[in-house]
């Protein structure tokens, strides 16, 4: 066994299969049948196509994080309403709606833990949480995470899933961008690392700000990453656009990510990246845990 | 051609009679109710103005910031800045038309002045792209910006855009980095900022040049996450509905003092920046020399305290019971 192999047996997603799970499921990409099972334990990527399909926050922490190692921080933090806005249903309602989906207050998790032995401030986005959009509070949970990694002299890192920011919240979230930079302008005076790890999507004002600030950016294999969306530019220069455009590997190949990293590659990578960077040792390899 | 808005219709029809009468009295001068008139009538038309300025609500104050005839970034380099000397160029490859900026003289002292630049003529604002920037203008913005910390010359920006340029060069340029790299770097530039937005704040596009020690808003400017338009046709699904689009997104200089985003609104002239380039100019001025003297207060490291303070509060949320 290779130590690829090694790292690749122990990570996993921590789902537990329900027998209401069917047992089928057809890639939307590649349109082939494939074993549910076989599809979670291949860390949701296609084994067909090796189509990255989307991890919720829970399964994102559970994928980089060493096992009973995660405490999480702010959990309670919530939007509050300061622009009492209202679209065709009012936000504060759209709030209510989507937290009793069960999918927590808003649309990060933040917190401490282990990755491979690293200390590191993890943030992941909730992106079933009103497409992941970047409100006051995923903007202050950031600050809060690299304020922490500050304190403790720890790593932070901040994996994106995000449609950008969050109207409902106006200037309040455009704001967001800048406290975020200031924040990581004081983590980078200190000499401290932070990789920004781009997933499927990662847009507007999320990627304007701190997803591309990382000292190291990586990206999972086909993910969607840019500032305006697809559409919009469509729309704007009233032409098709090339095929791959603003996917990983096209960032990739325009200088302006460091490396494509397919998700089972994914937690050696940073582990290996953070010893590299802080001229460690490379962490012994621990149980993570089993499915 | 006067492009006139809908709410300055009837202001310009008194307008055109005021003058007429004008007119008249010069051929009859000895005709002493003409004057009379004319003062009632001229009176009169302050007060509707400022009914109507007062008035206008978030999409009509959008028409008026975004106003073919408001001064533009390169008006107020004329008329407030002496000597003025653009620099050009990101050296990265890049020309970066869309944002101006140069050295000048304000009052006596040595500044860089920054800001996008809409463009006048058709030929100009193609030229301009419209005042979208492409990621070679804000790179080239903190060339600059850089180049005014090292001779320790204070930076002012004025923001006029409708936006970063949706476009497939813009997005292989690093759009997203580019603007993301200034508001880091912009947020440790050892040297005093005061950002103005003198008509469309336009979301990042806008925040490139945005993060600074003191934010000052023209009345009749707004500044905006999104533009009324993207936002109605994404929250609505209808685009039409930019003018509850913008109410929701309170994007006016009145209501971003109140939420406490920016610092201080800078007066226009009577019926808008648009009608008297001069007087908006003059406004500008004096704004600028009482900002210079509060920033004047701090150290250089109570500045960047202060600075980072200030965006360090943006956001408001509720942390549950605990």
């Amino acid at each position: 066994m290779s130590w690829f192999d090694k790292i690749v047996s122990k990570t996993s997603l921590g789902i537990k299969s329900s027998k209401t799970d069917e047992i089928w499921f057809q890639c939307g990409k590649c349109n082939e049948q494939i074993y549910t099972a076989e599809f979670v334990e291949n860390l949701k990527v296609c084994v067909k196509c090796n189509h990255h399909y989307r991890l919720n926050g829970r399964e994102r922490i559970h994928l980089l994080i060493d096992q009973d190692t995660f405490k999480e921080c702010d959990a309670e933090m919530a939007a509050s309403d300061p622009l009492k806005f209202k679209d065709k249903k009012k936000y504060k309602d759209r709030l209510k709606a989507t937290q009793k989906q069960g999918l927590g207050h808003d649309a990060m998790i933040s917190g401490s833990g282990k990755l491979q032995g690293h200390e590191v401030e993890l943030c992941v986005f909730e992106f079933n949480f009103m497409g992941g959009s970047m409100g006051s509070v995923v903007g202050e949970k950031i600050t809060r995470s690299i304020e922490r990694a500050i304190e403790k002299r720890s790593a932070v890192i901040i994996v994106s899933c995000s449609g950008g920011a969050r109207m409902q919240e106006g200037i309040f979230s455009l704001m967001q961008m800048a406290k975020t930079s200031c924040a990581l302008k004081n983590l980078s005076d200190c000499g401290l690392p932070y990789i920004s790890v781009l997933t499927d999507p990662t847009t507007g004002g999320v990627s304007a700000s701190f997803a591309m600030l990382g000292d190291i950016i990586v990206a999972e294999p086909g993910a969607l990453i840019g500032f305006a969306g697809p559409r919009v530019i469509e729309q704007t220069i009233q032409q098709k656009l090339p095929e791959g455009f603003q996917r990983s590997k096209f960032l990739l190949e325009h200088g302006l990510i460091d490396q494509v990293i397919p998700r089972a590659q994914l937690k050696y990578s940073l582990a290996n990246l953070l010893s590299l960077l802080k001229d460690l040792p490379m962490p012994a390899t621990e149980n993570t845990q089993t499915l | 051609m006067v492009q006139i808005l809908d709410f300055e219709k009837e202001l310009f029809a008194e307008e055109s009679q005021i003058r007429e009468l004008v007119s008249l009295s010069h051929m009859y001068d000895s005709v002493g109710d003409i004057t009379e008139e004319i003062t009632k009538r001229t009176k009169k038309l302050r007060r509707m103005k400022r009914e109507v300025f007062a008035g206008l609500d978030g999409w009509q104050m959008t028409r008026v910031a975004r106003h073919p005839d408001r001064p533009h970034m390169i008006d107020y380099v004329n008329h407030v800045f002496k000597d003025f000397q653009e620099l050009h160029g990101d050296r990265r490859g890049g020309y970066g038309p869309s944002i101006v900026g140069g050295l000048a003289k304000f009052d006596d002292r040595s500044v860089m002045v920054i800001g996008q630049q809409k463009g006048r003529t058709a030929e100009e604002k193609l030229r301009r792209n419209f005042g979208m920037s492409q990621p070679s203008g804000y790179r080239k913005a903190l060339r600059l910006m850089e180049l005014a910390e090292k001779f320790r010359l204070p930076i002012i920006t004025l923001i006029d855009t409708p936006g970063a340029y949706p476009g497939i060069d813009a997005e292989e340029k690093g759009q997203s980095e580019a603007i993301a790299y200034n508001l880091f770097k912009m947020s440790g530039l050892k040297t005093p900022i005061i950002v103005m937005i003198i008509g469309e704040g336009g979301s990042g596009g806008a925040l490139a040049l945005g993060v600074g020690d003191r934010i000052l808003m023209l009345e009749h400017s707004v500044y905006s996450v999104i533009s009324p338009e993207g936002c109605a046709s994404i929250l609505w699904d209808d685009k039409t509905k930019v003018s509850q689009a913008a109410k929701a997104l309170c994007l006016t200089a009145k209501e971003l003092l109140e939420l406490n985003v920016i610092d201080q609104i800078v007066k226009e002239p009577l019926g808008g920046a648009h009608r008297n380039h001069r007087r908006a100019a003059a406004f500008v001025r004096r704004a600028l020399r009482a900002n210079f003297k509060i920033i004047a207060n701090h150290s250089t490291e109570e500045m960047l305290e202060l600075r980072h303070e200030k965006f360090r509060r943006m956001g408001e949320f509720t942390e549950g019971e605990k």
